[in-house]
C-alpha cells in the first residue's frame, strides 16, 4: 500500500514537471476540472471555510465546503497553507484599450467628441494588450475598461482579462460614461482662472441638459413610432439610461460638483447611476448616503485635493464614505498600466479606516454588485464563476505572493512580460564578458 | 583693534554661512528598532541629544527635560531618504539649452510647500530636490532636510551634503531641444555628442586655465587671462569629482553610453536615475560601480519603459549594484516604504534588503551615508516612528523626526499645516491629479518649448 502511493506520488510529480514544462514552453491557459483541496477559503459573502476544497467544473464553481467528494479525473491542487479568495474587480481602468499612454496610436480609449455615448470600448480592447498578464498574474480577473474624454465619451464594458476576442472576454456589463461638469483643477499645469472654470462648467451643464432634453424627446418618439426614428447613434445610445435600462457612470470629483451631480440626476430621475472617482466624496458622505446611489472610488493612493485638507484625506477618503452609510467599491488609479496595484489601493483604505472586511469587499462583490454580475463574480459560491487566484496570505500585503490564477474556469500561466525579463535577465548571460 | 574687527568680521561670515538649524532632544522608548546596518533590535530605546543619536539601549534613562516617546509595539526606522524629488522647488526645468549646469537648485527653494508636510507624512526627512530632464546636462541640484516650519530656504538644505547635478538621456532630451526647438539633440546619438563636446570644452576651459596661471608667475608677463565661464567650472568640477551625478535614463543602451563616457571623461561617481532598464546592464553598472536609483513599478506611460519589468530593482540588488527606490513624485514619496515592499512579491527582497532600498543606499547614492540612512550612535537623528511594520501594508508613520525635531506628529498635528495662506487661493478650488498620466514632474517648466496638446497628453 505504501509503496503503491510512492509510485503514485512519483508518477504526479513526472506528471506535474510536463506539465510545468509545457506551460513554460507555451503560456496558454488551460481548462479543465479542478479540485482545490485544503484551502482556507475567504468566500467574502458567506465568511471564511478552513481547510475546504472549491471544486472547479465546466468553469464553474460545482461544489465548495470542508467535505466535498471529488469525482474521479479531476486534477487535484493541493492548496495546503494557501488561501483562495475570488478574483479582484478593478471597475475603473482603460485596460485593452491603452498601451502606453503618451503614445497616442497606441491609445483607443479618448475618441474625438464631446457627445459620443455609442463609442464602445469592447470594440477597442486588445486581448492581446501588454498589461492584461501583468494585471491578472496579481489576481485582478476583471476590469471595467472606461472610454474618457469628452463629456459623453462613450460606453464602458467590463471584461475578464482572459479571452482571444473582446466577446470572449466580455464578463457581463456595459455603462454609459458621463464626466460630469467639473470645477476642479486638472493638475498643475491648469492655471485657468477660477472664473474661467466656473465659465466652463457653466456651458458644459447647460450643453449636458440640452443633450439630456434631446435623449428624452428622442425616447418618446422612439417609442411612439417603434423605433422608427432615423439614425441618430448618440440619441440611440442614451435611450436605455432614460428608460432606466443601463447604468449611467457619473466620473464626479470635487465635493461642489457630487452635490451638482446628485441634484442632476435626481432632477433627470435617472434610475440606475454609479458615481466614479469621488475624490472629495468624504465632505458630501452623508449626502451621497441619502441619495443612495452608490461610489466607485479611487485611486486611494492619492493626495489630498486641497492644501488645507489633512495630508491621509486621500486615503481615508473610501472608508469615510462607506462610514456615512454609502455603498462603495474600490478602484486603482486609471492611465498608468498599473492595475495590479488594486489591493494595495484597498490595503491603503484598511491602513486609514476602513475595516479590512469591507476593503476586500469593495473589490469584489461590491463592484460585482454594481455592474449587475454579481450572480457569476464577486464572491466563491457554488454555481458562480471559478474566477479566483490562490494566494500564501493576505492579498493587501506586498509580501504575498499569488501562485494560481482562475478566469472562468481556465487555469493562467503565471507569466507575463515583466516575469519573462526578470527569468532572463536576473543572471544575465553573458555577463560583462562574452 | 583691528583683531577685534577681524574676529568681529569671520563671526558675520559664519553666521552668513550657518542658517540657524534647530536640534532637539529626545528619548524614544521601547520601540522595535531597525538599525538597517545592524539588525533589529526589540524593546530598545534611542536617546538623541543636541539633534545626534548618542545611545541606543535598553532601559535608558530619562535625561532631565528631554521629551520622551513612547514606541511600545511600534516600529522605530531611519528616515526615509527620497534620492528623486522635485518637491520645495519654484522651479525645475531650464529648458532653454540642452546644457545648463550653471543653474542651480538651491536658489529657488520654497520652503512653503505644504508637500513638504505631506512628504514628512510618510517617513520621509532627506529628499533629493532635482532639477528637471529637458537638458542633456540640467542644473545642480541639492539636497534637502525637511525641517518644515522654517522660512528659511537656506533651513531646508542638508548644509555639507555633497554637490549634485542632473543629466537627463533619452526622449526627454530629445523632445525638448530635437522636437522642440529642432537643435541636437534630437536622436540618442545627439545625446551622446552634445555631453561629450561640453566635457571636452570643459578640459579645453580648464587647459587654458592652468596655461595661464602657470604663465603669470614668469616675471613681465602681461597677457589677459581667459574669459571666466560658470558652466565650464561646474563641467570641470564634475570631472575632478567634485560633484555626483545623477542621470535621468531608461533604456539599456542609453545608459550603457553613458557608463563609456563616464569611463573616458574619468567620471567616477554616478547615479542613474529611473534606469527602468538598468536590469539589462546590471552586471555592467556593478562592474563600474554606478548605482541606481528606480521607480517599483512605473511602466509603460512612454516608450522607453514600455519593456520595464517591476522585478528591476530585484535584479540589480542581486547583481551588487546598489539601488534606491525613489518618488519623483509628490504623492508617491508618501509611501516609499510601500513601494520598497513591492521587491519583496517582485522579487523576494528580505525586509532588510527592502528597507535598504529606501535608507542607507539613497545615502550612498547622495554622499551622505556617514551622516543618515541608518540608526547609529553618532548619526544624525533623523527617525521615522511607524505603527504596523514599514514594509506592511499597515504600516502608518506615526512620527517623523529630523535632527531629533519631531516634524510630524499623526496624532497631534492639525489638518490644516500650512505655514501661510495664499490670499488669493480660493477656497472652493480643488486640485486632481490627471489620471491620464501621473507620472513624475521631470517635465515641468519645460512645456513651453513643447507643443502644448502633445505635452497634455503626455507630461513626463
Amino acid at each position: 500500500m505504501k509503496g503503491l502511493q510512492t509510485i503514485m506520488g512519483l508518477l504526479t510529480a513526472i506528471v506535474c514537471i510536463v506539465v510545468l514544462r509545457v506551460e513554460a514552453q507555451s503560456p496558454k491557459g488551460k481548462y479543465g476540472n479542478v479540485a482545490l483541496t485544503n484551502a482556507t477559503i475567504e468566500t467574502v459573502t458567506k465568511g471564511i471555510i478552513q481547510n475546504g476544497t472549491v471544486l472547479i467544473v465546466d468553469g464553474k464553481i460545482a461544489a465548495l465546503g470542508a467535505n466535498v467528494s471529488i469525482p474521479s479525473g479531476t486534477e487535484i491542487i493541493d492548496c495546503k497553507g494557501q488561501f483562495i479568495y475570488p478574483g479582484m474587480i478593478d471597475a475603473g481602468t482603460n485596460l485593452g484599450l491603452n498601451e502606453i499612454s503618451s503614445v497616442a496610436r497606441t491609445t483607443d480609449f479618448n475618441e474625438i467628441g464631446e457627445v459620443i455615448p455609442q463609442m464602445k470600448a469592447l470594440t477597442a480592447v486588445n486581448p492581446n494588450a501588454s498589461a492584461i498578464p501583468v494585471t491578472r498574474i496579481s489576481g485582478v480577473t476583471t476590469a471595467l475598461s472606461i472610454p474618457t474624454g469628452g463629456m459623453l465619451p462613450g460606453t464602458a464594458a467590463l471584461i475578464n482579462l482572459h479571452g482571444y476576442t473582446p466577446d470572449q472576454m466580455y464578463a457581463g456589463f456595459e455603462g454609459i460614461v458621463l464626466t460630469f461638469p467639473n470645477t476642479g483643477r486638472r493638475g498643475f499645469f491648469d492655471r485657468r482662472t477660477d472664473e474661467e472654470i466656473k465659465k466652463a462648467s457653466d456651458k458644459a451643464l447647460a450643453s449636458l441638459n440640452d443633450v439630456w432634453e434631446k435623449a428624452t424627446q428622442y425616447n418618446k418618439l422612439d417609442s411612439a413610432s417603434k423605433g422608427r426614428t432615423g439614425y441618430y447613434p448618440e440619441l440611440q445610445a442614451l435611450i436605455p439610461v432614460i428608460r432606466g435600462e443601463q447604468t449611467l457612470l457619473v466620473e464626479v470629483n470635487a465635493s461642489k460638483d457630487i452635490q451638482a451631480a446628485l441634484k442632476w440626476l435626481k432632477e433627470k430621475k435617472v434610475k440606475k447611476s454609479i458615481l466614479t472617482g469621488v475624490a472629495e466624496g468624504w465632505r458630501v458622505a452623508d449626502e451621497i448616503a441619502k441619495s443612495g446611489i452608490p461610489v466607485i472610488t479611487g485611486g486611494v493612493l492619492e493626495l489630498p485635493t486641497r492644501d488645507y485638507d489633512r495630508y491621509d484625506k486621500a486615503y481615508a477618503n473610501p472608508g469615510l464614505i462607506k462610514k456615512a452609510g454609502v455603498k462603495v467599491a474600490i478602484k486603482s488609479e486609471s492611465g498608468n498600466n498599473n492595475y495590479r496595484n488594486l489591493p494595495y489601493h484597498a490595503g491603503f483604505a484598511v491602513a486609514y479606516g476602513m475595516s479590512k472586511e469591507d476593503a476586500l469587499k469593495a473589490i469584489t462583490i461590491i463592484p460585482a454588485e454594481l455592474l449587475g454580475v454579481a450572480d457569476k463574480l464577486g464572491s466563491i459560491e457554488v454555481g458562480k464563476s471559478a474566477t479566483l487566484f490562490i494566494c500564501n496570505g493576505d492579498p493587501f500585503e506586498t509580501k504575498t505572493q499569488v501562485s494560481h490564477v482562475f478566469i472562468e474556469g481556465w487555469s493562467m500561466p503565471m507569466v507575463s512580460r515583466q516575469t519573462e525579463l526578470y527569468n532572463e535577465f536576473l543572471k544575465r548571460e553573458p555577463g560583462v564578458k562574452k | 583693534m583691528k583683531k577685534l574687527f577681524v574676529l568681529l568680521f569671520s563671526s558675520f561670515i559664519l553666521l552668513g554661512a550657518t542658517a540657524q538649524v534647530e536640534k532637539g532632544n529626545l528619548l524614544i522608548k521601547n520601540g522595535t528598532v531597525i538599525t538597517i546596518t545592524k539588525g533589529n533590535l526589540e524593546q530598545t530605546d534611542v536617546l538623541i541629544k543636541d539633534g545626534k543619536i548618542t545611545q541606543i539601549g535598553k532601559n535608558i534613562a530619562t535625561p532631565a527635560g528631554v521629551k520622551v516617546i513612547d514606541a511600545s509595539g511600534q516600529f522605530v526606522m531611519p528616515g526615509i531618504i527620497d534620492a528623486h524629488s522635485h518637491i520645495a522647488l519654484d522651479g525645475i526645468n531650464e529648458g532653454s539649452n540642452p546644457i545648463t549646469p550653471e543653474v542651480s537648485e538651491s536658489d529657488v527653494i520654497n520652503p512653503f510647500q505644504i508637500g513638504i508636510y505631506r512628504a514628512l507624512g510618510g517617513g520621509i526627512t532627506t529628499v533629493h530636490a532635482m532639477h528637471g530632464s529637458a537638458n542633456a546636462i540640467g542644473g545642480q541640484c541639492e539636497t534637502i532636510k525637511l525641517r518644515y516650519g522654517t522660512f528659511d530656504p537656506e533651513v531646508l538644505k542638508m548644509d555639507g551634503a555633497p554637490r549634485t547635478i542632473k543629466f537627463a538621456l533619452g526622449e526627454n532630451p530629445t523632445r525638448s531641444h530635437g522636437e522642440g526647438s529642432g537643435i541636437v539633440p534630437r536622436t540618442r546619438m545627439g545625446v551622446e555628442f552634445v555631453i561629450r563636446q561640453a566635457f571636452s570644452e570643459a578640459k579645453e576651459y580648464t587647459e587654458k586655465w592652468n596655461q595661464y596661471n602657470k604663465a603669470k608667475l614668469v616675471k613681465g608677463f602681461r597677457g589677459a587671462p581667459p574669459t571666466y565661464s560658470y558652466r565650464h567650472e561646474v563641467l570641470s568640477d564634475i570631472l575632478n569629482d567634485k560633484i555626483i551625478v545623477h542621470c535621468h535614463s531608461y533604456r539599456a543602451d542609453e545608459i550603457y553610453m553613458m557608463l563609456k563616457v563616464c569611463k573616458d571623461f574619468g567620471i567616477k561617481r554616478i547615479v542613474f536615475q529611473h534606469v527602468n532598464e538598468g536590469f539589462k546592464v546590471a552586471p555592467e553598472l556593478a562592474a563600474q560601480g554606478a548605482m541606481a536609483s528606480v521607480f517599483s513599478d512605473w511602466w509603460a506611460y512612454k516608450f522607453e519603459v514600455y519593456y520595464s519589468t517591476a522585478y528591476n530593482a530585484a535584479i540589480l540588488s542581486k547583481n551588487g549594484v546598489v539601488t534606491s527606490i525613489n518618488s519623483d513624485d509628490g504623492e508617491m514619496m508618501r509611501h516609499l516604504y510601500h513601494e520598497a515592499g513591492k521587491t519583496q512579491k517582485y522579487g523576494g527582497l528580505n525586509d532588510e534588503e527592502a528597507l535598504a532600498l529606501i535608507t542607507i543606499n539613497p545615502a550612498k547614492q547622495l554622499g551622505i551615508d556617514g551622516r543618515v540612512g541608518s540608526l547609529e550612535v553618532g548619526k544624525e537623528a533623523d527617525i521615522a516612528i511607524f505603527k504596523n511594520h514599514p514594509l506592511s501594508i499597515y504600516g502608518v508613520p506615526m512620527f517623523t523626526i529630523v535632527d531629533g525635531v519631531v516634524r510630524f506628529d499623526r496624532e497631534k498635528d492639525p489638518d490644516d499645516m500650512r505655514l501661510v495662506v495664499d490670499p488669493k487661493q480660493a477656497i472652493e478650488t480643488a486640485t486632481f491629479r490627471d489620471k491620464l498620466s501621473n507620472q513624475d514632474h521631470c517635465m515641468e517648466g519645460a512645456e513651453f518649448i513643447l507643443d502644448s496638446e502633445l505635452f497634455n497628453a503626455n507630461k513626463k
